[in-house]
């Protein structure tokens, strides 16, 4: 199955990346071929088989619903690119 | 021989009997790994004056902890450890120092174990070579022009070149069971959920399983009784009670009955292998197993499953590198651009592809046609395990259709790359456990590995089964020429 440029850029565009024209160029050639072999999914007979989301144990333990301490502000904060010591800072949003 | 160039339950026992200090042992690892590495580069990173420290602290108990008490062991470098720079392979998370330590690195350390560095890998654990690394590949000690493996290929190079007797590292498709057998060393991938994942960096949350690397399966199995068993800050990590993995090897092989799936022994792979994996299960046959066949018709349709509900998860997972909280953040002055420069940064193209492959599946007018039928696809697959399961105790096949490949022979071509995990994915898919056993050597002299599948939280079985093969057979004794050349 052929993927087309525009359909790069749109995927490109919901997956938050930046993209080069020749990754572009790239990109449909790769994901086309990748594509194209998945399309032997369609051929499976899967009528009436329930998906399965993830194969492990069925039921999975609660946790006490208790208050513990969490990380520090101060140690979480300092692996951010830019900070005010209260809050992550991002370019502004609404001018 | 010397100490540091035994199997890891061979240095453990040789520290409960005092013939080597853990400072020495630390030492003799170090100057190895000087010696080597500028070749392999399987280390991104050493944690010298944190193992100096913890050698230390094993050389002045008097008591040994247990059997890591004082094992020099390397992580793969997803796993988090507290102030010591953690990547992922990627240049978004260069830099990046963890606040915390994930549990099995907590565990390790409660175990007396030395840890001494970081390992490369596959970007965000997104390869089958080790070279999509944003720091460089990692070369195999076999021959240096071709690649380890992959995602784990770091771990996988380290303990076959006798770096450090064992490593972590973890397999979503094939990422520690592939390395080990291209690099010839056992390599063990849990079941999914018999390993706590905090703060080990997510790729597939439904695939992702940590497990462990060493010469030896009881080494193996050593390093998996110290990481197993329940956190309760990773709710899919089961409660049930965690075995002594090393004590069931001595339950031996006799009347367990293998299953070897016609599936896995078809076109594509490598007559060496078939040869040798073969020959491997003719031995369990002499060893007591009753050997019979079986079909698991769905595998052929893993890798097409595979690259859907991974890339799809991955998507999702890897939309928290945004520049905001932690690692790279490229120059921008509106937040969007932020955003897609910091990722069209910070990424190597394998990340992108797969992060643009899982939103594809994803999106509107997508989802039931890829999605949703993977899913379904995914089903069939473990129900034929499941049957399978009902006349037999464990799969054996090969573990990879080819032998170690050469660097650059498939990075151009993601999906070349993506049918070496062709008999590895059903395994994660399936949610099951697997380990990969050295079985012989090509006409190269490069590694064969044998794969034993097994039934849900079954390891002990596995571990029984691999490690009558590995006494038998002899294979994971052999020094690649790299380690020969650089002296006993």
């Amino acid at each position: 199955m052929a993927i087309d440029r525009a359909q790069v850029r749109h995927v490109a565009r919901l997956s938050r990346l930046a993209l080069s024209p020749e990754e572009e160029e790239r990109f449909a050639a790769q994901l086309g071929h990748v594509l194209e072999y998945i399309e032997r999914l369609k051929a499976i007979d899967v009528s009436g088989v329930e998906p399965l989301s993830f194969a492990g144990e069925a039921s999975s333990p609660m946790r006490e619903d208790l208050s513990r301490p969490c990380l520090p502000r101060e140690k979480v904060l300092a692996q951010a690119p830019e900070q005010d010591g209260q809050a992550f800072l991002v370019p502004r949003i609404i001018e | 021989m010397k100490v540091d160039l035994l199997p890891l339950s061979r240095v453990s026992a040789a520290l409960a009997a005092r013939e080597v200090s853990p400072e020495a042992l630390l030492e003799s690892a170090l100057e190895r790994i000087r010696a080597l590495d500028g070749k392999l580069h399987a280390f991104l990173r050493l944690t010298e004056g944190e193992a100096r420290a913890a050698a230390k602290a094993a050389s002045q108990r008097r008591e040994r902890i247990g059997p890591l008490d004082g094992v020099p062991i390397a992580l793969k470098d997803i796993f988090c450890m507290e102030g010591v720079e953690t990547t992922a392979g990627s240049r978004i998370l260069k830099g990046y120092l963890p606040p915390y330590d994930a549990t099995v690195v907590r565990k390790l350390k409660q175990a007396g174990a030395v840890i001494v560095g970081k390992l490369n890998m596959d970007e965000f654990a997104m390869g089958s070579s080790t070279e999509n690394s944003a720091f460089g590949p990692t070369r195999n000690p076999w021959d240096l022009e071709r690649t380890p493996g992959g995602s784990s290929g770091g771990s996988a190079a380290a303990v076959a070149a006798r770096m450090v007797p064992g490593t972590l590292g973890t397999d979503t498709g094939g990422s520690i069971r592939q390395p080990a057998a291209l690099v010839g060393c056992a390599g063990m991938k849990p079941t999914y959920g018999r390993v706590s994942r905090f703060g080990v960096i997510a790729f597939a949350s439904s695939l992702d399983q940590v497990g462990a690397f060493a010469q030896d399966v009881r080494g193996v199995a050593l390093l998996l009784s110290a990481i197993a068993g329940h956190d309760p800050d990773d709710q899919t990590s089961s409660t049930r009670p965690v075995p002594d993995y090393a004590a069931s090897l001595a339950r031996g092989v006799r009347g367990l009955r293998i299953g070897v799936p016609a599936e896995y022994f078809g076109e594509g792979l490598q007559p060496e292998i078939d040869k040798a994996v073969r020959a491997g299960i003719e031995l369990l046959r002499s060893e007591g197993c009753e050997v019979k066949p079986i079909s698991l018709p769905n595998s052929p349709h893993a890798i097409a499953a595979y690259y859907i509900v991974a890339t799809a998860e991955a998507s999702s997972n890897l939309a928290r590198y945004d520049g905001v909280r932690y690692g790279h953040r490229a120059r921008a002055t509106q937040l969007l651009e932020m955003y897609e420069r910091t990722r069209a940064e910070g990424f190597g193209a394998e990340v992108k592809r797969r992060i643009m492959l899982g939103t594809y599946a994803l999106s509107a007018g997508y989802y039931d046609a890829y999605y949703l039928r993977a899913q379904k696809v995914r089903a069939l697959i473990r129900r034929d395990f499941d049957t399978a399961f009902a006349t037999v105790d464990a799969v054996v096949c090969p573990t990879s259709p080819t032998t170690a490949f050469r660097l650059g022979e498939k990075v151009d071509d993601p999906l070349a790359m993506y049918l070496n995990d062709i008999y590895t994915v059903p395994v994660n898919l399936a949610g099951l456990p697997g380990i990969s056993v050295p079985c012989g050597f090509d006409n190269k002299r490069l590694p064969i590995g044998m794969q034993l599948i097994g039934k849900p939280f079954d390891e002990e079985t596995l571990l029984r089964l691999a490690h009558a093969y590995e006494q038998r057979a002899g294979f994971a004794e052999q020094l690649p020429p790299l380690v020969e050349h650089a002296g006993r």
